[in-house]
């Protein structure tokens, strides 16, 4: 039996997930368009492959990844591309970013997918080739490119593939589900993973709130027969971190500013390794995820599979919304969720959850009131930071002492401004502190550059200016060098030159008349 | 002398003070000649802190002179690009008072990059040789274009143009610039005590 360790901090908000009743999948239906954004991971944004007016089958890549940091998308259905433009995304910033629009034909017709049965045979490099043809970014929240987290790094061997199935956050049930209805998938995932990364064990960690899950992927390993642990561990709010699961499940802690690899683990969520597994043995592309539909102003609550690209609206119609007056939607769960302010806007990979909730279950925030220096949210903070200094030095605008108080070891999970009794929007505070550092460090690197192009022009214009003054001043030297060497001056030599003809001149003209 | 000098302790004294002032002053003397650094230390880190867009509206053809006229003296608030921000570090590392933003040489305005429209180009080099920074690619009567991510928007590049072909485009725009912006500071209540907030709470 595995020793659980505790983590500093953490919250117990209510859970709610009982709501979406876990465990239970459907589809939701085709809607008429979907929209796929080119920029739904982290990093940069896919290059779209189709023109408007194709005809595209369902499973076939409609943009390729841009450069390593960058994944391709697939179109989830068949159907025509009728725009390529900007429009509405699901983000906090509610600007809209480039799309591509499929009008879908309802025939569902798809590609020849192509998958290996045998993956043990195949080599950890071309799997994660076919990582990431397949479009698979981290499906947790984040979006994080997974072949880039599954490639091989020189510098440390990966022991332990963790597969991450914690959801820690309120209402959100779309993992559980998922570990529920495709156990089996997930077993396999996890093993093609842990083939790809060379690890020795498999670790899948579960909070004891799923206890379905839990026997539902128990039951799925006894039947694989293969060497995978199952780890479970109390419920708490922000349990499911990266950094958090593997200091509950291993003791030890990712260094400040590091990455899970440093220690020998691999962490993935169980979406992810069930993309990978479709994309290996079935040879199918990621475009469908679990979504789940929640909150008390929708009817029916529940979970779906949906096409990446279904806008929002449709599936808040499926699952019964009825509007209540200031009605918000918000994009992922309670704690790091955001408002999404144009419902046209399509889910994607990363969406786990659209939450609904009236005004009376999920109250609008009250203005912040002034901190009062309790202390309960440094108790909260599962990071062990300083909370309440962060927010001081981000409203003063402080980078030296943010970086100073570890502000980039800040997760954002939001346990902080859950117990703040002043109700300050403690993580908005550190996300516009995170931005701000970056944007001025990317104004440095550029400061820097101009000043060495500034610089370089400077000397070489300065370079070509002494070099010409450098020219004239010699061939003046020589002109009076050589003046002064013959006795022979130029200008000397041409007046006497006239003087001389002038006289040829006078002495011709006196003796003209002569003739 | 040493009978001197006792007889006369205010003498002796005196003569002490002297002679230890000739010495620590040669002492300085030589350590100001031996250790003279080259160039101005403080012209340097001021010169790191200004944004180097190298625009000229503080009135000196470039960062460096600005900053080696701040060095001497010069008022810190005439940098338009650098805005608040670069006047904010300059009085940290000054010790001086913060100025709000010289109007007379510009306002703060949000950061740019120089575009041409290449159509329009006849070719003139004109605006290449006014970069300051080199950021403009191009030869004599073809067409010339700007390498965005070196520009500094500095504008040096407009005036000189004869076919009005340069505009001036948002550097930062599209949501791969966004981040949040540090929340809004709503009044806090201070007026409420207790018993006001739970009575207006109940009504």
């Amino acid at each position: 039996m595995r020793t659980i360790h505790d983590i500093h901090g953490g919250v117990h908000p209510p859970e709610r997930k009982e709501l979406s009743q876990p465990g239970r999948l459907s589809d939701a239906p085709l809607p008429a368009h979907l929209v796929l954004p080119l920029r739904q991971h982290l990093g940069v944004p896919a290059a779209p492959c189709v023109v408007v007016g194709d005809t595209v089958l369902g499973g076939q890549q409609i943009a390729e990844a841009q450069g390593p940091m960058s994944v391709p998308v697939h179109a989830p259905t068949s159907g025509s591309i009728v725009a390529i433009e900007s429009r509405p995304i699901a983000h906090a910033s509610g600007l809209e970013d480039h799309c591509i629009v499929l009008e879908t034909d309802g025939q569902d017709q798809w590609v020849t997918c192509v998958g290996t049965a045998d993956w043990r045979a195949e080599h950890p490099v071309t799997l994660v080739e076919r990582v990431k043809d397949a479009g698979i970014a981290g499906m947790g929240g984040a979006g994080f490119p997974t072949a880039v987290k599954l490639a091989p790094r020189p510098t440390r061997n990966i022991e332990t593939l963790l597969i991450n199935g914690t959801e820690c956050e309120p209402y959100i049930t779309a993992d559980d589900t998922l570990m529920q209805c495709h156990a089996d998938e997930l077993v396999e995932g996890a093993q093609i993973l842990a083939h790809i990364v060379s690890a020795d064990a498999v670790l899948i960690g579960i909070e004891d709130n799923k206890p379905d899950a839990i026997t539902r992927i128990a039951a799925a390993i006894e039947r694989s027969g293969a060497d995978i642990e199952l780890a479970t561990f109390p419920t708490k709010y922000p349990s499911g971190g990266e950094k958090q699961i593997i200091e509950i499940l291993t003791g030890q802690q990712v260094p400040s500013g590091g990455i899970p690899a440093d220690i020998g683990l691999v962490c993935v969520n169980p979406g992810t390794a069930v993309a990978a597994k479709r994309a290996i043995v079935d040879g199918k592309p990621l475009t469908h995820r679990i979504v789940t539909l929640t909150g008390e102003s929708l009817s029916t609550p529940q979970n779906v599979t949906a096409c990446l690209g279904t806008p929002i609206t449709w599936l808040m119609a499926h699952a019964g919304l009825s509007a209540a007056p200031q009605q918000r939607i918000i994009h992922g769960g309670p704690m790091m969720g955001f408002a999404v302010s144009d419902l046209e806007a399509p889910i994607t990979k990363i969406t786990n959850c659209l939450l609904a909730p009236t005004v009376t279950e999920l109250p609008l925030p009250e203005p912040a009131k002034p901190c009062i220096r309790c202390g309960h949210c440094a108790e909260a903070c599962p990071a062990s930071l300083l909370p309440q200094q962060l927010y001081w030095y981000a409203r003063a605008k402080d980078q030296e002492q943010l970086a100073e108080h570890r502000l980039f070891d800040c997760i954002e999970c939001g346990a902080c401004a859950y117990v703040c009794p002043s109700q300050i929007p403690l993580v908005q505070y550190y996300r516009a502190a995170k931005g701000q550092i970056r944007d001025s460090e990317q104004e440095k690197r550029r400061s820097d550059n101009s000043r060495e192009r500034f610089e370089a022009r400077q000397a070489r214009l300065e370079a070509g200016a002494a070099a010409r003054e450098a020219k004239r001043a010699a061939r003046k030297a020589a002109a009076a060098d050589k003046a002064a060497e013959g006795g022979f001056d130029p200008i000397q030599a041409a007046i006497e030159r006239a003087k001389a003809r002038k006289t040829e001149q006078d002495q011709g003209a006196d003796r003209e008349p002569a003739q | 002398m040493v009978a001197l000098l006792t007889d006369q302790p205010l003498l002796a004294a005196l003569s002490a003070l002297l002679g230890l002032g000739a010495v620590f002053g040669a002492l300085l003397g030589f350590a100001a000649i031996r250790f003279r650094v080259e160039g101005n230390p403080i012209s340097e880190q001021i010169n790191a802190l200004l944004p180097q867009t190298q625009c000229g509206q503080c009135g000196y053809p470039g960062c460096r002179p600005y900053s080696e006229a701040i060095a001497d003296g010069d008022t810190i608030n005439k940098c338009p690009p650098g805005g608040e921000e670069t006047i904010q570090a300059l009085a940290d590392l000054l010790d001086v008072e913060p100025q709000p933003l010289d109007a007379e040489h510009g306002t703060e305005k949000e950061p740019v990059v120089a575009w041409i429209r290449e159509a329009e180009c006849i070719g003139c080099t004109k605006c290449i040789q006014a970069c300051p920074v080199d950021a403009i690619l191009g030869a004599a009567k073809v067409m010339h274009t700007v390498i965005a991510d070196e520009c500094t928007g500095c504008d040096l590049c407009i005036e000189p143009c004869p076919v009005d072909c340069i505009d001036l485009i948002p550097r930062k725009s599209g949501i791969g610039f966004w981040h949040w912006p540090l929340p809004e500071d709503r009044a806090p209540r201070f007026d409420v005590i207790a018993t006001d907030g739970t009575a207006r709470d109940a009504a």
